[in-house]
């Protein structure tokens, strides 16, 4: 009896409310990945049996992998995407952190002007830019280069604002101290600063690597050349050539997605504080 | 010479060139790649030009054409659909699933992954699904769902009036995420001191959410508002990627400001034209990102 009573007591304390709202998020939950789970699927399912509409494949294949793999230049792509989004983190940590650190960090007369103008891009779209952009690449040579593709994003006014942020932060004396020390002021940013703004900077990257792997438009625009696409212009590409093979489509979906999903299952508490981050200071 | 001069100047001045050099690679860099080509894009907007023969001064002539074009309005009103729709949904079930989200103990980062997933997917990969979900019958999985719970098979993608929000749907699915998550860190931010001393008041739940959740997250809807505003409006990944050939159809019914300025651009290499609608997009992104600086201004 007395078991009974307590078990009572514990139901009781178990709110119902509570119990439907997990189990709404939990469905809204499924809903959401309910897409990537059918990409998955169908990448491993024969053409024929694509009409099947079960999540799981009656006679998993690797022969849609195998297809793109030889059939397209997919590789070629992933690594011309990996390249463009690599050389642009780089830049964009190195640059960045450099002009937000000197905004933060020195007084010189005109600093106000240099901040304001470099804030004042973030209100300028990309696209008011493109058309330049393509008569510049054109004058120079930069269509169908690397360089053409990664030249917009080399620096951020966001990127420069958010290590600013940052990086008004630290205190002042231990600047100082490393400066009475005879440190060069390149070695104290590079030294001292940097591994102090290390969460937001690898935010930073993050966010601007995620952004150049699946931008679109400008390499779209800044290529013709199919040994020169990106993931996303690659897969565009396939309108009409593969267009009722979804089967084949899928395939080359997941391997554009699979990616940037295997970074985020690795990473996930650091990208997660990071959007947070980005989005509190931005 | 120069370690002489370099000697001669006080620690302020060698502090001072020392920011200039490290902010001379970038200065050339803002101006080269951001500041002339934006006086460009307004210099190229007067021209009548076809990117091969010569350049011809037509002063206002494109804004004129593109006002009488009736099919600037039609997409014009496209675009401010996917904006007028696409950002009260998206903040509405963004804070619907913060806000119970941020009660829930029980794998609740394993919850919040599934929603932020698909905001890490590639907009040209996704648009392949969700063009796919889209198809009739046999292989549409959306057709084949509503038929069996005997709802007629709809048209989606082909139709005037579905193509819009079919389009819709897959930029706020993927964008949702990230909305989730900031608005969790907005609810956290709110002093507990608050709920406590209202829970004293005897407020009630709703009262609650009214009255001190939903005020204090000001400054986060405003945030988010303009964020998912400026990025609707200058929607174009998807509305390339699943209308027939990238052309916004049927009948530009899915077109946006973004797609009718690649068009001109670089099919039809109307780049006076195309300019000038640039132009237009850049002046209303202005004016919605001055409304928030005016909302978000301090009160003295």
């Amino acid at each position: 009896m007395i078991d009974q009573a307590s078990r009572i007591a514990y139901l009781e304390k178990i709110q119902p409310g509570k119990i439907i709202i997990w189990t709404l998020l939990f469905l809204g939950g499924v809903v959401m990945i309910t897409p990537l789970a059918f990409m998955i699927s169908t990448s491993f399912k024969t053409g024929t049996e694509v009409f099947n509409l079960g999540i799981i494949p009656e006679n998993p294949t690797l022969k849609n992998y195998i297809f793109i793999l030889n059939e397209s230049k997919f590789l070629r792509w992933m690594l011309n995407s990996l390249w463009v989004a690599t050389f642009s983190t780089v830049s964009v940590v190195f640059f960045d952190s450099l002009v937000g650190y000197t905004l933060a960090k020195f007084t010189f007369r005109g600093q106000t002007i240099v901040f304001v103008a470099i804030l004042s891009t973030l209100m300028i779209p990309t696209e008011m830019l493109i058309i330049p952009w393509y008569m510049m690449s054109r004058e120079f040579g930069w269509i169908d280069t690397y360089w053409g593709i990664a030249f917009p994003g080399l620096m951020t006014g966001f990127g420069t604002f958010l290590m600013r942020q940052f990086f008004m932060g630290l205190p002042d004396e231990l600047i100082e101290a490393a400066r009475i020390d005879g440190w060069s002021e390149f070695a104290i940013w590079s030294k001292i600063a940097m591994p102090l703004v290390v969460p937001a900077l690898s935010a930073l990257a993050i966010f601007h690597f995620l952004g150049n792997w699946t931008a679109f438009i400008w390499p779209l625009i800044v290529t013709n050349d199919p040994d020169l696409y990106t993931i996303p212009v690659g897969l565009a590409s396939f309108n009409g050539e593969f267009e009722t093979d979804w089967e084949i489509v899928m395939t080359a979906s997941c391997l554009a997605t699979l990616p940037t999903l295997l970074v985020f299952l690795l990473l996930q508490k650091f990208i997660i504080r990071g959007v947070m981050l980005a989005g509190l200071k931005g | 010479m120069f370690v002489s001069f370099w000697n001669k100047l006080s620690i302020n001045q060698k502090l001072a060139i020392t920011a200039w050099l490290f902010l001379a690679v970038p200065i050339a860099f803002y101006v080269i790649i951001r500041f002339y080509p934006t006086f460009e894009a307004f210099y190229v907007s007067t021209l009548k030009w076809n990117l091969l023969g010569a350049k011809k001064y037509i002063g206002l002539r494109n804004y004129e054409k593109i006002f009488a074009d009736e099919d600037f309005w039609l997409v014009l009103s496209n675009t401010f659909k996917y904006a007028g729709v696409g950002v009260p949904i998206s903040l509405f079930l963004a804070f619907s699933i913060a806000y119970f989200l941020n009660e829930i103990n029980r794998w609740h980062d394993f919850i919040r992954a599934l929603y932020f997933i698909p905001f890490l997917t590639t907009a040209v990969a996704m648009a392949w699904v969700w063009k796919w979900f889209y198809q009739p019958m046999p292989i549409g999985y959306i057709n084949y769902f509503l038929t069996s719970v005997g709802i007629p098979a709809q048209p989606f993608l082909k139709s005037v009036h579905q193509g819009l929000y079919a389009i819709m749907a897959p930029a706020v699915w993927a964008g949702l995420g990230f909305q989730v998550i900031i608005f969790i860190a907005g609810i956290r931010a709110i002093p507990r001191s608050y709920y406590e001393a209202a829970e004293i008041d005897g407020a009630g739940r709703w009262q609650i959410l009214r009255e001190i959740t939903l005020p204090s997250l000001k400054p986060t809807v405003i945030f988010l508002t303009v964020v998912s505003t400026i990025g609707f409006l200058r929607i174009f990944d998807q509305v390339y990627s699943m209308t027939t050939n990238g052309s916004g159809g049927p009948l530009n019914t899915t077109k946006p400001l973004v797609l009718m300025i690649y068009e001109f651009a670089f099919d039809e290499f109307k780049l006076g034209r195309a300019a000038a609608l640039t132009v237009i997009l850049f002046v209303i992104l202005l004016v919605i990102s001055m409304f928030q600086l005016w909302l978000m201004r301090k009160k003295p």
